[in-house]
């Protein structure tokens, strides 16, 4: 079930990143997993079905469409979308009411400094403050999924300041079906 | 609540406890002012060749590092006894120390040994302490530090730690090709065993009362998921895994209940789960940030952050309910708490006035905060569960690595890796 479940979203990841969208993750992630049958399909699977031509994918990939910037910072200790990025969010929520099936990861994150786990709590408000303006503004709570990773992946290493604005951040994630 | 195991993913991923490659190596970092002088002779070996363990050498390193004693060097011992009758005291007087530990290690064929020691009052030319302990080959080390807890009850009154575990998270690689691994070592870094290894992050191991069983948060799955994990087995049980936070997990002193955080409700509040009927209670109601809750050792209640006030915050709330009372006051961040044994100080994380993040201790019947460590960044405090020590997580040079101070902040150490960073140490409880 676990694996199946890890199998689809590589599957998926690795389609997105097929059109150039996304980073590459990887989601069979614990290293005990036999790992070698996945990465063959992931493989496979990438060029079957990049060769599709999904409208939608293209659309996503506009670089002058506010939809590519896929990333929202924010202030020290605060969870407020900053005026300039909510014309980004507005954007990415007509995206999503007008494409229902589309589903969101909103990955929550937090610099390094202060406790671990009140950082989770930091990027989970930040994650949840974002799901919020694209409720308000119509997409369903089933396209939008969140998760908190706090300071645990930074964008950025280091230990100053230009480092953690870039590092409080939510991450707006496409799935594919 | 879901109650599975995936008895397959254990059989294809799981090698309990594991022998992990790195070792953590320790470098005393201050000093040992006032501590006692005390002689650790070279054990007597009954074999051929040298000793298969320095047993000496490792109950020395011990009482070094608890920072109450000042091991004479090997070079200043004027005799080597391994029998009493080879004592001479006034030796012994004569360099300044006022105890001695003397001891044997005997093959017993097959991997076996016997360990015996004495602990003698060089003043007094009496004998505290002597045991004689069966032991293996692999558990010689174990049996050392069992010494040396014996010596430091001996001399202090108060029962040693030195044979008990430490859990930690380590990373190495960058980016994507970050590595997260949960690690088990002795509490001097020596023997580290790998709990779980992932290419996601692992947070916030906490030890079950009975130092058999680690909770975790794992993000394996690219969700938070809180794990209960035999260490001897490997076997391992999902027991949360709500929409959004599954956090900061905390086993109540009977072992039966874990407190946790979740954001299922659209926020960080607190819940308590029965393990045994994945029953799940919430405990706190505020649009604030609630979570790392930190059990009372009487289980009557809890301590966690909040950001309610404004900034976080520790507060204490009864595990029956009422209101929770703010603990801490000096500062605009204080967080991460961790109470002592005697269940009158927390560790806990605050933020100095000039933005450091660093450990301090809370003494609750004074109020009174006093700070332990002296890093940037310092985070993760957890005692020793004889209180005398507390183990946490700072930066040298841009690396993470683990720290232990005492409770005054006269001692410290710390541990580190030859390579990627550690982080997020959890003190076990006394084994058995």
């Amino acid at each position: 079930m676990n694996i199946r479940i890890g199998l689809v979203w590589t599957l998926a990841l690795a389609v997105l990143s097929g059109c150039g969208t996304m980073d590459k993750r990887d989601a069979d992630d614990v290293a005990v997993e036999d790992r070698g049958a996945a990465t063959g399909a992931e493989g496979a699977q990438s060029r079957g079905l990049g060769a599709d031509g999904d409208m939608r994918g293209m659309a996503l990939d506009d670089p002058d469409s506010p939809l590519s910037v896929r990333t929202i910072y924010f202030e020290f200790d605060s969870s407020e979308v900053a005026a300039e990025d909510r014309e980004v969010v507005a954007a990415h929520a007509r995206y999503l009411s007008a494409n229902p099936q589309q589903q969101v990861v909103l990955e929550g994150h937090a610099d390094e400094r202060g406790s671990r786990e009140y950082n989770i709590g930091l990027g989970d408000r930040r994650a949840q403050s974002v799901r919020r303006m694209l409720e308000f503004q119509g997409v369903t709570p089933d396209q939008v999924r969140t998760v908190s990773y706090g300071e645990e992946k930074p964008a950025v290493e280091g230990h100053d300041e230009q480092a953690w604005r870039q590092n409080r951040r939510v991450e707006i994630v496409y799935m594919d079906q | 609540m879901k109650k599975i195991i995936y008895p397959f993913v254990l059989l294809l991923c799981w090698f309990a406890l594991q022998p992990a490659r790195a070792e953590l190596t320790i470098e005393i970092t201050s000093g040992t002012e006032g501590a006692l002088p005390i002689a650790v002779v070279p054990f007597g070996w009954g074999g051929p060749g040298v000793p298969p363990e320095d047993v000496a050498g490792i109950v020395a390193a011990d009482l070094t590092r608890s920072g109450q004693f000042a091991p004479l060097p090997e070079a200043d011992m004027l005799s080597k006894p391994v029998r009493p009758e080879d004592i001479s005291f006034r030796d012994w007087r004569a360099v300044g120390v006022d105890n001695l530990v003397i001891g044997r290690i005997t093959p017993q064929g097959e991997g076996r040994y016997t360990v015996d020691f004495r602990l003698f009052d060089v003043f007094r030319g009496r004998q505290l302490s002597g045991y004689s302990f069966p032991t293996t080959r692999e558990r010689l080390r174990e049996t050392a530090h069992r010494v040396a807890d014996i010596v430091y009850e001996a001399l202090t009154g108060e029962r040693g730690a030195f044979r008990t575990w430490i859990a930690y998270v380590t990373v190495t690689g960058d980016g994507d090709d970050r590595r997260y691994s949960l690690q088990v070592a002795d509490s001097d870094g020596h023997n580290p065993r790998t709990v779980l290894r992932s290419r996601q992050p692992l947070m916030s191991p906490a030890w079950s009362p009975d130092a058999r069983r680690l909770a975790y948060v794992t993000f394996e799955q690219e969700t938070a998921e809180i794990y209960v994990q035999e260490l001897a087995s490997g076997e391992r049980r999902k027991v949360a895994s709500h929409q959004g936070i599954n956090g900061a997990p905390a086993w109540s002193p009977d072992g039966r209940r874990l407190a946790l955080t979740l954001s299922q409700d659209g926020n960080a509040e607190i819940y308590i789960l029965s393990l045994d009927s994945d029953r799940l209670r919430r405990l706190t109601r505020h649009p604030g940030i609630d979570t790392e809750p930190a059990w009372a050792p009487d289980g009557r209640s809890l301590v966690f952050t909040s950001d309610r006030g404004g900034s976080p915050q520790l507060y204490r709330l009864a595990i029956d309910g009422g209101r929770p009372e703010r603990l801490t006051f000096e500062g605009g961040y204080n967080a991460s708490a961790d109470f002592a044994p005697d269940g009158r100080h927390l560790a806990l994380l605050h933020r100095d006035g000039r933005g450091a993040y660093r450990v301090a201790v809370q003494d609750l019947e004074r109020g009174m905060l006093n700070l332990v460590s002296e890093g940037q960044l310092d985070e993760s405090p957890s005692f020793a569960p004889n209180g005398r020590m507390i183990l946490y997580a700072t930066e040298v040079g841009g690396r993470g690595v683990l720290a232990a101070a005492s409770v005054d902040g006269r001692v410290g150490q710390r541990l580190r890796l030859q390579e990627g960073v550690v982080r997020e140490p959890a003190w076990s409880p006394f084994l058995e």
